[in-house]
This record gives structure tokens, C-alpha cells and sequence, in this order.
């Protein structure tokens, strides 16, 4: 039932994300031609000038994979962190985890290592090693006998993001031609955006999120266990310490493969792990996929306003991401009876 | 098969280099119900989890069936050796039912379903602790009663022959104090089950139990049984305490309270 109401929002999304934009196109002519494209259905006739053919497969198609993909990526990796600190609150943008990321990415960005796909290869290691030092630290740095508690973590988890944001952004102000220095950029970066992306960033994300998200669902029914606290794990036949490392580096590299293409998008990793345990349950089997089809239509909607709110301006969608998250994040704050101070 | 079940030998333990358990000598036969009994501050959680492999031993070992259990698979200990530990309820929304089939977790492969058998080991579970009725609620929503007999039924599934039980009682009304121990004694009785229950209530510890073992500063300072251990010299000296020990109606031995004042 979730699965089907999941794909028919998928389905909608997509139409709206190929036919939305700074040239309209009908959704049903956009939706054929990309039909028109899988090997079978060529008989179909979208009626699209060339130049309307290029906008959606050069232009929208991949920047509404990419939303899909970052954003699935995305709430996976909150889910996962939520399991991993036994704490609802954590995400990777709310606990520095992006901000990791995006330091590491900015530092492979600047220093001008160019290798592989899109000239975009050394940035997704070094955002997952940012991703992994920030997530170790405010793990240990916020542990307090045995657990997490809420306020240590999110406090912790601010400093750290501010820290590792500041230095993200001094990294790419000044590792820019200093003649020309151009902030907007660094803006982009900085709040987070999937527009004008090649297929080459879309393949590097696949092949990331792809294999880290197809390992995260083979950890599901540890993730469960491991959400019940560190002891009954044990007690249930998990290896603790060895489950914990390896499902902070899924998450980190969830998060870091995103962060890589599309810089620091917020509260996608808060907001669908939370909406998906309401609608889904808790159970990982069913949360991750639930969580990786709904933030990837979260992010892909969001894309859209992002694109309309300011027509025929375009804002950077982690500000929509951000105008929606974080009166959700005071929500539960303020709904949560005991602070864990 | 070994007779002794779990034994611990010469066991130092201890968290950030204070040392809580220094040199725990046990060994609880197969079959046996004890009691570990002390006051607050002994070592009883401390041994609790050292026994179940959650904390390393400084020095000294623990034998589950006479093999070093440090060098078993965790899910091997899992299927043998289950543990109720003292509650804290969890952040997240599971049903009473999705908690109590995670014990099945060391019985299952990473991508197995969960099978008849499975099924009916979560079915019997929640039947026996009293909670088939809470089967769909969150486990959020559970008073600490409810929740404590949720957490036995986990240990049920799990259907290891050796149970420790840190304070599985506490939480609980009289009614269901009686009933769960009357559970305890069932599966020890009928089933064989090697159990060994931390309990502050040292009326039913020595009602129940058929061996106490008493710890005091992280040692073993008596074992036998409940009428051996449950004296007036014992008792006053572990909880410094003047108590009236007599035979009760049961049979056992009976503690009443006297307060400090009446030494």
C-alpha cells in the first residue's frame, strides 16, 4: 500500500520535474518522449521540436535523476544515523556529517585533482573521508555512557557543522582565481543544488549511492536490533562494534556521494526517515526503501519549486529543502517530552 | 555435555580502570535456578554482563558449556545463552510484536525470512509473559511493567538453555512479580532451562530460587541454599540492616524489615 502511494508519487513527480520550468512543456509530451526513448515503444510520437528533446534529455532527465538520487541517498543515510545513534534526531546536515563532506569535497574541488567520471573522481572519497571523520567525532565527542543523548548530540553536532561549514567555505573562496572570485558559487554550494548536472554526475552517484544503499538493506534487520541500545544488540548474537563501523561508513558514504554533486542539501535526511517510520513503521526492512523512494520525491518536488519560486530565477533547492526542514526539526523538538540534557 | 552450564573463573572486571568485579568465582550447574542477591553497588549488572560476553574480563575467563565463550561467534552465544537486562525503552516505534521476533535474530540468516517455526516461538513468547493482547501497540506507549515482560518475552524467543535476568521483576505488580517468576520456575522445572535472576526482593529470591549467591564488593561472599544465605548475620552484614529472618508459610525463608534503629 505505502509502495504503491511511493510510485504514484514518483510517477507524478517526474512528469512535473520533465515538464516545469524555465521552457513549459506539456507532461504528457514530456513523459512520451522519454517513453519514446525505451527500446520497444519507439512508435511513439511526443511531437517535441529538437531543441524541447534536448531540454528534457540533456537538461531535465538528468537533474531530476540526480534529485532523485541525491535525495533517496540522502534520507537513507538519515535513517541509517538515527539507528546508529539511537536517537531520532540525528541526520547528516543537523550533526556536521554534510558539513564534513562538503569540507572534503571542496578541498578535492580546489586542489584540482581531476580523475575519472565527469572530472569529478577524487571528490566522492574525499567527501566520504570528511564524512566519516565528522560522523567519528561527534560520536565520540557526544557519548555518554553507552548512549547519545539528544541535547549533547545536537549541540555537539551544531559546533561541528558550523566548524567544518566555515572551512568548507574558506577552502573555496580562497582556493579561487583570486582576479575573479565568484561567490555565487560558493553560495550553490553551500545551500545545496542539483541544477545543471551532466549524466556523468548521475552515473557517479549511481554507482555510490547504488552499491552503499544496496549494502545498507542487507544490514536491515542488524540496524533493528542495533536501535533497541548497544547491550540487547549484544545479547542478540550481534557483533556490535564490527555492525557499528560498517553502517556509519554506509552512511557516510551515502551522504558524501551526495554532498559531491550536489553540495550541502538540509534536512532531507531528518525529515523522511521521520515521515516514513509514521507511515512505513520502523522496521528497516521496509523504512530503507520506503525512506529511499520518498526522499528522492522530496527532493525532486522540491526541485520544482525551486525552480518556480523565482521564475525565471532559479534559487538553490537546499533553501527550499531548508524552509520546509526546519520548522519540522522545531516541531520535534518541541514535541519531544524529555531533552536528554 | 559439560554439567556446569555457565562458570566464571577468577573474573576481574571493570569499566575505565575501576575495577568491579575482582576475582568472581560461579558456576551455575545445568538445570539450576540461583538467585544472585547484594546490595547496590556489588556487582551485580556488572556480572550480569560480564557473564553474557558484554564486558571483557581484565583477568579470569567465562565458560559457556566448558568452551571459553571470548572465542565464540556471537550468535553462537546468542542461541544458547539469552539475557534480560534491566529496561530502558526504546527510542523508536516498534510494536510489541516486531521486538519480541528480534529475538529470533541469532536463529536467522542476514536475508532469511522468518519461518513457521519462528512464528510460533514470537506467538508462545508473547502468550506466556502476558502480552499476546499488546502484540500490535508501540512499544513507546507500554508502561515499565509492560514493557519489562515485552523484554522477557524477546529472551523467550531467543529459546536459549541458559537465561540471566537482571532485576526481571522490578517493574512489575505483585500479580505479575508471581506470575513471571512462576514462568521462571515452569521453564526451569519442565524445560530444563539453566536461569539465574538478579533480585532485590529477597523474600522471593529465597521463595523461588533453590541456590542464592551473595555478592559483596565484586566477590562472591556465599552460595547455598536460600536457608543457608538468608541469616540474620548474612543479611545485616550485606545491606547493613537489622531484618527478622523466620520460616514463612511457604516453607522459605521469611525477611521482615526492621530499620536501622533496631540494632
Amino acid at each position: 500500500m505505502v509502495g504503491v502511494v511511493l510510485l504514484a508519487a514518483l510517477a507524478v513527480t517526474a512528469a512535473l520535474s520533465l515538464s516545469l520550468g524555465a521552457a513549459d512543456l506539456s507532461p504528457h509530451a514530456a513523459a512520451l518522449s522519454v517513453l519514446s526513448r525505451v527500446p520497444g515503444l519507439g512508435g511513439l510520437e511526443p511531437g517535441l521540436s529538437s531543441a524541447q528533446q534536448t531540454i528534457v534529455f540533456e537538461l531535465r532527465l538528468p537533474r531530476l535523476a540526480l534529485a532523485l538520487l541525491v535525495g533517496g541517498a540522502l534520507a537513507i543515510a538519515g535513517v541509517v544515523m538515527q539507528a546508529f545513534f539511537q536517537n531520532p534526531m540525528a541526520a547528516p546536515s543537523i550533526i556536521g556529517v554534510s558539513a564534513g563532506a562538503s569540507l572534503g569535497a571542496t578541498v578535492a574541488v580546489v586542489s584540482g585533482v581531476s580523475i575519472g567520471v565527469a572530472g569529478l573522481g577524487a571528490v566522492p572519497p574525499a567527501a566520504f573521508v570528511g564524512a566519516l571523520l565528522a560522523t567519528g567525532i561527534v560520536y565520540v565527542l557526544s557519548r555518554r555512557g553507552g548512549g547519545t543523548p539528544v541535547g549533547v548530540l545536537l549541540l555537539t553536532g551544531i559546533a561541528m557543522g558550523s566548524l567544518l561549514s566555515a572551512a568548507a567555505a574558506l577552502v573555496l573562496v580562497t582556493g579561487q582565481d583570486p582576479t575573479r572570485r565568484d561567490l555565487d558559487q560558493v553560495v550553490y554550494w553551500m545551500l545545496g543544488s542539483v541544477a545543471g548536472r551532466t549524466w556523468g554526475h548521475v552515473l557517479l552517484l549511481l554507482l555510490y549511492a547504488g552499491v552503499a544503499g544496496a549494502l545498507t538493506m542487507l544490514f536491515a534487520r542488524e540496524l533493528n536490533v542495533l536501535s533497541l541500545g548497544d547491550d540487547t544488540a549484544h545479547y542478540l548474537g550481534l557483533n556490535v562494534e564490527q555492525v557499528r563501523l560498517t553502517v556509519l561508513a554506509l552512511a557516510s558514504l551515502l551522504t558524501a556521494a551526495a554532498v559531491a554533486v550536489s553540495g550541502v542539501i538540509g534536512f532531507v535526511g531528518l525529515i523522511v526517515p521521520h515521515l516514513m517510520r509514521i507511515v512505513a513503521g520502523p522496521d528497516h526492512r521496509v523504512l530503507i526503501p520506503a525512506a529511499g523512494v520518498a526522499g528522492g520525491v522530496l527532493l525532486a518536488m522540491a526541485d520544482v519549486l525551486a525552480r518556480l519560486i523565482a521564475a525565471p530565477a532559479e534559487v538553490p533547492v537546499g533553501i527550499i529543502t531548508s524552509l520546509l526542514g526546519a520548522p519540522f526539526f522545531l516541531y520535534l523538538l518541541h514535541r519531544r517530552r524529555e531533552y536528554g540534557m | 555435555m559439560p554439567e556446569v552450564a555457565l562458570e566464571a573463573r577468577g573474573l576481574h572486571c571493570g569499566y575505565d580502570g575501576r575495577l568491579v568485579l575482582s576475582g568472581v568465582d560461579l558456576a551455575l550447574a545445568h538445570g539450576e535456578f540461583a538467585g544472585l542477591i547484594g546490595p547496590n553497588g556489588s556487582g551485580k549488572t556488572t556480572l550480569v554482563r560480564a557473564l553474557a560476553g558484554r564486558l571483557p574480563a581484565q583477568s579470569g575467563e567465562v565458560l559457556l558449556d566448558g568452551a571459553p565463550m571470548a572465542a565464540m561467534a556471537r550468535r553462537e552465544v546468542a542461541r544458547r545463552l539469552a539475557v534480560v537486562p534491566q529496561i530502558s525503552t526504546p527510542p523508536f516505534e516498534f510494536t510489541v510484536r516486531e521486538v519480541v521476533a528480534m529475538g529470533r535474530t541469532p536463529h536467522l540468516g542476514r536475508l532469511q525470512a522468518e519461518r513457521a517455526e519462528d512464528r510460533e516461538a514470537v506467538a508462545r513468547a508473547l502468550a506466556l509473559t502476558d502480552v499476546a493482547a499488546l502484540a500490535n501497540r508501540p512499544v513507546t506507549e507500554l508502561s515499565g511493567g509492560e514493557y519489562q515482560r515485552v523484554v522477557i518475552a524477546r529472551a523467550l524467543t531467543q529459546e536459549a538453555p541458559v537465561m540471566l535476568l537482571d532485576e526481571p521483576v522490578s517493574h512489575l505488580d505483585i500479580g505479575h512479580q508471581v506470575e513471571i517468576l512462576e514462568l521462571l520456575v515452569r521453564l526451569n522445572r519442565d524445560e530444563g532451562r539453566t536461569i539465574l535472576a538478579v533480585s532485590h526482593d529477597l523474600n522471593l529470591a529465597a521463595r523461588y530460587c533453590d541456590r542464592l549467591i551473595a555478592l559483596e564488593q565484586g566477590r562472591v561472599v556465599a552460595s547455598g541454599a536460600p536457608e543457608e544465605i538468608i541469616t540474620d548475620a548474612l543479611i545485616e552484614r550485606l545491606y547493613d540492616c537489622a531484618v527478622l529472618i523466620d520460616a514463612g508459610p511457604t516453607g522459605r525463608p521469611r525477611v521482615t524489615l526492621l530499620g536501622g534503629d533496631a540494632r
